[in-house]
């Protein structure tokens, strides 16, 4: 019986000290949600209010509503710019396999360049290249720095 | 290509050697007790000429170094110290003391002699069985003084096999990218080296970034991954003359290229709109042809060695899974289903497993499984390491691995390993630079 509830107040001590932790990492890295970026370091902008970046989850290529957003305003700013033509380069982290990781990158870079053209950018305008894992942006090893180099970055082409 | 350079006259000495051979090496589990074996200098005949950039007084004491070297990389022999030896290269190559030489300990001797005249190397080598007393194997050649080096590789080799069974893999090369510069800004170049570290030559300059290359069967082409004019294609080049040329004419990225087992083919991802499939092209007729079609990424192709099936890489299942299918594309059939997830699936010469590279709670090892997914036994975990290649016999790995970064990218480094796929033996490779991608040739002189 003793043992029983000792047992109990022992467990309930690992799982708050559990969760005490997690909000710890957490407000450690508060520029991550669920695994994406969504801090403002290494981002440029195209023009003064227009990201030129998107972040992804581990293994994703899927937009998050803050991406969706960011990629409206590109779309507003390259509508407004009718003679530019841009190149979506792809990112993965360093954390995959290369060959995957390009392929990976490819789709992330695509994503992208299907939002922009469901808001009437023509494809013609936008080219994409994957670099995979070969050009991070932050080279440190951390999980803050692979979320960063998750991404995938409008460049001006002219 | 040097192949011809090499003029192999089989002694008929060791004709009656098999039967009565006491020694043998099993190279099927991993070795605890490694084989001691001398490696006495090749005897130097005085009659040698003088030639150009080799020290023809040391070559034979040089060879003897190099198969000391060899024989150590493998976990399987123990080469004694030079200091004990108790008699003369030239003595012992005529006829070994084997008494003397049980006494250091020895069970097996090699022994051999050199003569350079009109600009040819001879030599030959005996190996000799200390317990029964009686020669094992002899062989002479003849070559070019510059070849010196592979003539070490290929006694190795000869040796080797007639002690473990297995055919050597010393006389191979092993092509790489070699990095530098800061990991934000790497340079890449391919780079090839003899498969102990020697004669590194750089094939392309670092101007563009260069990924994946990979030997065709006979080791005088090379297909590659490179970003020249910033268009991610494969390409193919010629390592004797340097020609290079784009494979296929494909609208979008190509990479993860390999040839196929008979070296007519490449095949390799095609990346379009967000969806990659793997294609092969026919390098005679040019003809392009598509072997997956799936909405998924489908990566890292490679031929099993019979060329009827090819092993892959897909995330169809929503990560990244190991494929088997016949060569056109169809019966597709997912051979992982472990824990965490699988790529660059590599066949074995052999064709008995694949090699893979997995990624678990954030580690990442090496392994082996059977071709239908069974008896997955991994070999070496680490923070990162990926890409294995084979040995042409089926028995080593090398593969690259990297470590982490600090805040500016400090404390990174990539580095060439190998490892028996025992799982005993893990070694690093010394190459010149940071060094990925490794791809091991077959043997050269074969």
């Amino acid at each position: 019986m003793t043992l029983k509830t000792n047992l109990k107040n022992t467990l309930l001590v690992i799982f708050a000290t559990l969760i005490l932790s997690a909000c710890s990492t957490a407000k450690k890295s508060g520029d991550i949600e669920g695994d994406v970026y969504t801090g403002k370091e290494t981002v440029e902008f195209l023009a003064a209010g227009v990201p030129d970046r998107v972040f992804f989850a581990t293994n994703k290529s899927s937009l998050t509503t803050a991406s969706r957003a960011t990629l409206r305003k590109q779309a507003t700013y390259l509508r407004k710019n009718k003679n530019l033509t841009v190149t979506i380069e792809g990112h993965a982290d360093e954390r995959g396999t290369r060959e995957y990781n390009l392929a990976l990158g490819e789709r992330r870079a695509n994503a992208a360049r299907d939002y922009l053209m469901t808001y009437g950018i023509s494809g013609k305008r936008i080219s994409v290249i994957s670099y995979g894992k070969e050009k991070p942006v932050n080279p440190k090893s951390s999980p803050l720095a692979w979320s960063q180099n998750r991404r995938s970055v409008t460049v001006k082409v002219n | 290509m040097i192949k011809n350079l090499f003029y192999l006259i089989i002694f008929n000495l060791f004709l009656n050697s098999f039967s009565y051979a006491l020694i043998e090496v099993d190279i099927t589990r991993g070795n605890l007790d490694p084989l001691p074996i001398a490696v006495s200098p090749l005897h130097v005949d005085i009659k040698s000429q003088e030639i150009k950039d080799i020290k023809v007084k040391q070559l034979g004491e040089n060879i003897s170094k190099i198969i000391e070297k060899n024989f150590k990389s493998t976990g399987l022999f123990n080469p004694l110290k030079k200091e004990a030896f108790v008699q003369k290269p030239d003595i012992a190559h005529l006829k070994p003391r084997f008494e003397d030489w049980r006494l250091i300990k020895a069970q097996a001797l090699v022994t051999g002699k050199l003569l350079i005249k009109d600009e040819k190397l001879k030599v030959e080598f005996r190996l000799w069985d200390l317990t029964a007393a009686k020669e094992m194997t002899a062989l002479a050649f003849t070559t070019t003084p510059s070849n010196w080096r592979r003539v070490a590789h290929i006694i190795s080799d000869k040796i080797y096999e007639r002690l473990t069974g297995e055919e050597g893999y010393f006389d191979t090369r092993i092509i790489y990218v070699a990095e530098s510069g800061p990991k934000n800004q790497r340079i890449k170049k391919l780079a090839i080296m003899d498969q102990d570290g020697a004669n590194t030559k750089y094939l392309t300059l670092g101007n563009e970034l260069v990924l994946t290359p990979r030997f065709n069967p006979t080791n005088q082409m090379v297909t590659y991954m490179s970003y020249f004019r910033n268009m991610p294609r494969v390409y193919l080049l010629d390592i004797e003359t340097g020609t290079q040329e784009v494979v296929g004419n494909f609208p979008g990225m190509t990479f993860a290229p390999r040839f196929s087992p008979d070296g007519k083919k490449i095949i390799m991802s095609f990346a379009k709109e967000g969806n990659s499939d793997i294609y092969t092209m026919d390098l005679e007729s040019r003809l392009v042809e598509r072997i997956t079609d799936h909405s998924s990424i489908d990566t890292s192709p490679s031929f099993s060695p019979d060329g009827k099936f090819i092993a892959f890489n897909s995330d169809r299942s929503g990560l990244q899974q190991l494929y088997v299918m016949r060569s056109d594309g169809s019966n597709v059939k997912r051979i992982t289903f472990g824990k965490g997830i699988y790529g660059t699936p590599v066949w074995s010469p052999r064709g008995d497993l694949i090699a893979f590279t997995k990624m678990h709670k954030g580690r990442f090892f090496i392994g082996v499984m059977r071709t239908d997914g069974s008896g997955e036994r991994l070999l070496t975990e680490n923070y990162y390491q990926e890409a294995p290649s084979w040995s042409p016999n089926g028995r080593v790995l090398v593969f690259y691995r990297e470590t982490k970064a600090g805040e500016k990218g400090e404390g990174f480094s990539a580095k060439l390993w190998s490892i028996d796929i025992t799982g005993y033996n893990e070694r690093k490779l010394t190459t010149k630079t940071d060094a990925s991608d490794p791809s091991w040739s077959s043997l050269l002189s074969k």
